[in-house]
């Protein structure tokens, strides 16, 4: 079978399926023999139709630190092949086979101490959430700051449980297209004033991580290495897409 | 095959057609690229064929317009499982590119814009076998299903098929391109599931 | 075809599973120097074309291929061609 990092392909089996927005759903499997992951590593999740056909996609635990069980959340890409399945196809009981975790680089470590600024931009907050959760589980006070791009707040996936006050944690919503009633800003694109905020400048040396589409992770990488950030500090992670 | 994966079915139709072994037929055009993809616009672009005696044969692109085009319907089959059946194309026959051409070299390479190579062997090029395809389904070939010009050789599977074409290249010896280093079958006939070396 | 094939590229995160099958070691953290340009940082860095045929790992320095992965019926078949060389990360650098 395989000598390699990954182990191999586990059989997992969906147990739980709940909508988080209109497009989002988060999926729980068990998965028999899967190690426990760090916070931002991901799995490769392989679909096998009944004439043998199959198709292999990567999506980030939302949720670390315990073995045997994954929790993913999915953002339906219309038209495509995988995600529109996950979203509103699997339920409890389906199979499917899971590769990992996987990943060294896009990881936070609970034990580190230093500042840390989180860039999401829709779906690419998932592994983010990892790192807030496995923040808010451990005893780290590292200082926090999640600055997540969504484009409407019908699609801001987590927001309640994000939003939750906890000490040394800051929280920055952006929204691109459509803002909340009542809201102070327009709909705009993250920009400096949105990256730049005390305790989290380059001066104060953050661990960064964005992750999203694509085009958001080079535009936001773009921005915070123009606001000074060493290059080799702002880990970043492409969904794909435009 | 393990386990299935029940409600899944993935992009496509029900084969039944008549497909090569191990081909599934799907509506949509899947795009695979090697890196990213290349920008060419037609006022810069350039087909060449360069014998092994040093000779070149050049194509502007409006001199490639002006040659005689032929529209074909024709399935097209990529190692990935998927084929789709039925698709329409305009471009020039190999035939009419290579009539002047004096080669005695048996191969030849496909280079695109981009950097990817592939090998073809000439005698699959020539008779009516392949073209260098600008439109398809009736649009102008989009950048990234290899527009400006891709090479079709729809007998092959589709990797033969250099997207982003700009040059090819008679060889005395069948050396292997991008693929062909990496993995996959020198000739690739999906008749015979030639996917791998 | 059994992966996605995107226009916009990917990075070296996203082949952390198919490397991970050739591999005893973190792969996504591994040091790799570009034979064209000299460049060298982690895979995790560079740039990721994933499709169906397999995965294609360019130099975010001078866009060349470094490494090319496919996952064939007989094994994982790496080519590092484009690679002065790869060094496996250190244990601590490990995420676990
Ligand atoms: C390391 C890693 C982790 C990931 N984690 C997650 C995750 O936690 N949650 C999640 O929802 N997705 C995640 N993704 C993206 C996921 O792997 C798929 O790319 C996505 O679900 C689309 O797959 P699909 O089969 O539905 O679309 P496809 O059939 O592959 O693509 C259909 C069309 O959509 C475009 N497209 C592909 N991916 C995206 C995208 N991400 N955004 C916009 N357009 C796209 C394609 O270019 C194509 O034109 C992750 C990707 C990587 C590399
Ligand atoms: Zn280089």
């Amino acid at each position: 079978m395989t000598a390699g990092a990954t182990g191999g392909w586990h059989v997992a089996t969906v147990v739980g399926a709940r909508p988080l927005t209109r497009s989002a759903r988060e999926l729980t499997l068990s998965v028999p023999g899967l190690e426990a992951s760090s916070p931002g590593q991901h799995l490769d999740v392989r679909l096998t139709a009944p004439d043998g056909y199959q198709a292999t996609r990567a999506y980030s635990l939302a949720a670390t630190g315990q073995a045997e069980r994954a929790d993913l959340v999915v953002d339906r890409v219309p038209d495509g092949e995988v995600s529109p399945y996950l979203v509103d196809v699997a339920r409890p009981g389906d199979l499917m086979e899971v590769r990992g975790p996987l990943g060294g680089y896009f990881v936070w470590r609970p034990g580190d101490p230093g500042p840390v600024l989180l860039v999401a931009g829709g779906s690419g907050v998932v592994p983010l959430l990892a790192m807030l959760r496995a923040r808010r589980a451990s005893s780290s006070r590292a200082p926090f700051r999640l600055v997540c791009s969504v484009r409407g707040p019908a699609d801001a996936i987590g927001r309640e449980e994000i939003d939750e006050p906890t000490p040394g944690v800051e929280v920055h919503w952006v929204f691109s297209r459509e803002s909340p009633p009542g809201w102070p800003t327009r709909p705009r694109r993250v920009a400096d004033d949105d990256l730049a905020a005390p305790g989290f400048t380059a001066a104060d040396g953050p661990d960064v991580f964005v992750c999203g589409p694509t085009g958001f992770v080079e535009a936001a990488a773009a921005l915070l290495t123009g606001l000074g950030h060493a290059p080799d500090r702002v880990r970043t992670e492409r969904f794909g897409g435009a | 095959m393990s386990i299935v994966t029940r409600g899944f079915g993935g992009r496509r139709d029900d084969p039944g057609d008549d497909v090569p072994p191990g081909q599934f037929v799907t509506q949509d055009f899947p795009v695979l690229s090697t890196g990213p993809t290349p920008s060419v616009d037609e006022a810069h672009w350039q087909l060449a064929v360069h014998t092994e005696t040093g000779a070149a044969h050049r194509w502007s692109w409006d001199e490639l317009m002006s040659l005689p085009a032929e529209d074909v319907t024709t399935d097209i089959h990529c190692v990935t499982h998927w084929s789709k059946l039925g698709t329409t194309w305009r471009g020039v026959s190999l035939d009419t590119l290579f009539a002047d051409v004096e080669t005695s070299a048996d191969f030849v390479m496909a280079h695109s814009y981009g950097g990817y190579t592939t090998n073809v062997p000439l005698q699959d090029l020539l008779d009516g076998q392949s073209w260098v395809a600008y439109e398809f389904e009736g649009e102008p070939l989009e950048p990234v299903h290899g527009g400006p010009a891709r090479l079709l050789v729809p007998h092959l599977y589709f990797w033969k098929s250099a997207k982003w074409l700009r040059g090819l290249v008679m060889e005395d010896d069948d050396q292997p391109g991008f693929w062909e280093s990496n993995g996959y079958h020198a000739y690739g006939d999906p008749w015979l599931e030639q996917r791998y070396s | 075809m059994d992966r996605p094939a995107h226009d916009a590229p990917l990075d070296g995160n996203a082949v952390a599973g198919l490397l991970g099958e050739a591999f005893a070691f973190e792969t996504t953290l591994a040091l790799v120097r570009c034979a064209t340009c000299g460049r060298t940082d982690v895979v995790a860095r560079a740039r990721a074309h994933v499709s169906a045929m397999g995965a294609i790992v360019r130099c975010d320095g001078c866009d060349a291929v470094l490494l090319v992965v496919v996952e064939r019926p007989d094994g994982t078949l790496v080519s590092t061609r484009g690679a002065a060389w790869l060094r496996a990360p250190r244990p601590a650098d490990r995420p676990y």
